[in-house]
């Protein structure tokens, strides 16, 4: 009788969790494996040709013109990277600390603060791509209204200023996101401790840089790992307000794009590689997880256990 | 130290404290303007004619104007759009939410050999950036013949919704006690009647948090509907809106206003349950 027993509950949860289990195989682990074998092979369109072994990455870091285009969007990266870390992480925690102190309407201010997240990346883009447009867009329209008329420019139109009025764009997105991460570190800090610095030192700055931050240090940890995963992973707000080429002259080229534009073509070249576009996506990847894995295992080494 | 002294220290303290959380509310007073500017500004503009943008951006419009929506709904696929996600969206939370909750009640009610290895199997997915595993997710839904299908998308939200789902739902699972299963094991009852009447109810409010976690991205999505559907009558809001904004580049006045009837749903569900959106959107980072 126990035997039997045994027997039909191994089969009801065999029921319950194979199911879930063969969506998680095959529509996520199974196409991540088959990406790293695809960047090992020549494509002729969908069609998969011979082994070639590491040619495909070969070519993406090495020859000449996608050396200089990964470089190019590499760099861009970067520059999104730290810029975020700045703008979005670092005026969250200002954000942060302004809301733990539970000011008159503090709680309408969490709720304003978060309400660009729940927008799709679309409509951000497209809402800022109409509000910096050269002539007719609130943002050159208040500078001229301001008497400010000579900072009015093409901002999304020149090199220069493009990528940064994207980070801009970003920044207001995102920004509540480590904002409400970092308050819910700060409210967990205990009170008892709170009291204790108040009897030791009148200095706010010594109490934010030797008791909250410190004390905050979880989630730094994951705000900083999203933050670099979802800046080397860049896709949508560069793909509406810049277009696929990362224009102007790829000044707002990033690895998203590229890669995208590498792997299905684009509107002024056809052409579509999946081998060179894994390659991409591999060695995307590869870096992400590694850069990944030592900002956690580095950020975690000096989280404080309560 | 002297009675005058400590009057003067603490007023010292009382206008350091003053001083400070003026600024901090100054601070937040700024960011505040600054986040619903560019919202109001959107809703604004959704009700004025496109010279009256141009004329005056942010002027109080007419609220009985209401052109520009009409436009929308007569001349545009919006309405079509806007079902295609209710659908997608809606289908996918329900995988999500059922295969979630059966995996995590496995792994968090039962003890058997393997069981630790299966949840570090799904967390597995929670980190991998699947963008990057398009081109064989490509293969796969032609191989499939769900390309250009709305099944493409629901099958490949759930997959990435399941493993956030199954970790909140085991964690919070294997805190329920397990008196009242016992009894109702002692009184006969099988293992599906235990799960479906007894703890079930029990798991709503992790289902809720798990559930608001997965529908914004689900509901926002642009990337893989961008890669799997061509077929216009398919797309979701998003997509859609790609199509939309590029028909109509020179009418403001109805740019503004798909904008803003795109962003409405998710904006006017966010102020009605800020808190459980908060709380789901951030819960894979707050432990």
């Amino acid at each position: 009788m126990p035997h039997l027993r045994m027997t039909g509950r191994g089969l009801w949860i065999t029921a319950l969790i194979v199911p879930p289990l063969a969506f998680v195989a095959v529509f996520i682990v199974y196409p991540i494996f088959s990406a790293f074998a695809y960047a090992f092979f020549d494509w002729q369109g969908l069609r998969r040709g011979e082994f070639v072994g590491f040619d495909n990455f070969f070519t993406v870091l090495f020859v000449e013109p996608y050396r200089s285009w990964t470089i190019n969007a590499f760099s861009h990266n970067i520059v999104v990277f730290f810029a975020l870390m700045v703008l979005q992480n670092g005026l969250g925690f200002i954000l942060a600390y302004a809301l733990w102190r539970e000011l008159p309407g503090a709680r309408f201010h969490r709720i304003a603060v978060f309400l660009p997240v729940v927008l799709s990346t679309i409509i951000v883009a497209y809402l800022f791509k109409l509000f910096l447009h050269p002539l007719f867009g609130v943002v050159n329209v208040s500078l001229k209204g301001i008497g400010l008329g000579w900072l009015a420019q093409p901002w999304l139109g020149q090199s220069d200023t493009a990528l940064w009025s994207l980070i801009a764009a970003q920044s207001w997105h995102m920004v509540g996101f480590p904002t409400l991460v970092f308050l819910a570190g700060m409210q967990r800090i205990p009170g008892e401790i709170l009291d204790a610095v108040r009897m030791e030192t009148e200095s706010e700055w010594v109490k934010i840089s030797k008791v909250v931050w410190p004390l905050v240090a979880p989630s730094a940890t994951i705000v900083f790992t999203l933050l670099f995963v979802g800046a080397f992973n860049w896709f949508e707000l560069p793909y509406i307000m810049a277009g696929l080429d990362g224009s102007p002259f790829g000044s707002t080229d990033v690895l998203g794009l590229y890669f995208y534009r590498t792997a299905f073509g684009n509107v002024s070249s056809g052409q579509q590689d999946f081998g060179l576009g894994s390659a991409l996506a591999v060695l995307i990847f590869v870096f992400i997880a590694v850069i990944a894995g030592i900002i956690t295992v580095r950020l975690r080494a000096r989280e404080i256990q309560l | 130290m002297s009675a005058a002294g400590t009057t003067y220290y603490d007023r010292r303290g009382l206008l350091g404290t003053l001083g400070r959380d003026g600024l901090l509310q100054i601070i937040l007073i700024a960011n505040t303007i600054l986040m619903l500017a560019p919202i109001v500004i959107m809703v604004f503009s959704a009700f004025k004619t496109t010279p009256q943008i141009f004329q005056s951006p942010f002027g109080i419009p007419d609220f009985g104007q209401v052109a520009n929506f009409a436009k929308i709904w007569t001349e545009t696929n919006f309405l079509r759009y806007l079902l295609n996600s209710f659908f997608v969206t809606g289908a996918s939370m329900v995988l999500i939410l059922t295969l979630g909750t059966m995996a995590a009640y496995a792994i968090g009610r039962y003890q058997f050999s393997g069981a630790s290895f299966i949840l570090m199997f799904f967390l597995a997915g929670l980190t991998l950036p699947l963008k990057l595993a398009i081109i064989p997710l490509f293969m796969l839904m032609r191989d499939l013949s769900i390309l250009n299908n709305q099944l493409s998308l629901i099958f490949v939200y759930t997959a990435m919704g399941l493993p956030t789902t199954v970790f909140i739902m085991t964690g919070f699972i294997r805190t329920l006690p397990s008196e009242l299963e016992d009894a109702a094991r002692m009184d006969g009852a099988s293992e599906a009647r235990i799960m479906w009447s007894i703890m079930l109810p029990l798991v709503r409010p992790a289902m809720v948090i798990a559930g608001i976690q997965n529908v914004v991205p689900i509901w926002n999505d642009f990337f893989f509907p961008l890669v799997f559907i061509q077929n216009d009558d398919l797309k979701t809001l998003p997509q859609g809106l790609t199509t939309f904004m590029g028909e109509y580049t020179t009418d403001w006045g109805v740019l503004f206003s798909g904008l803003t009837l795109s962003a409405a749903p998710i904006v006017i569900l966010y102020i009605v349950l800020s808190r459980q959106f908060i709380a789901g959107m951030t819960s894979g980072a707050v432990k």
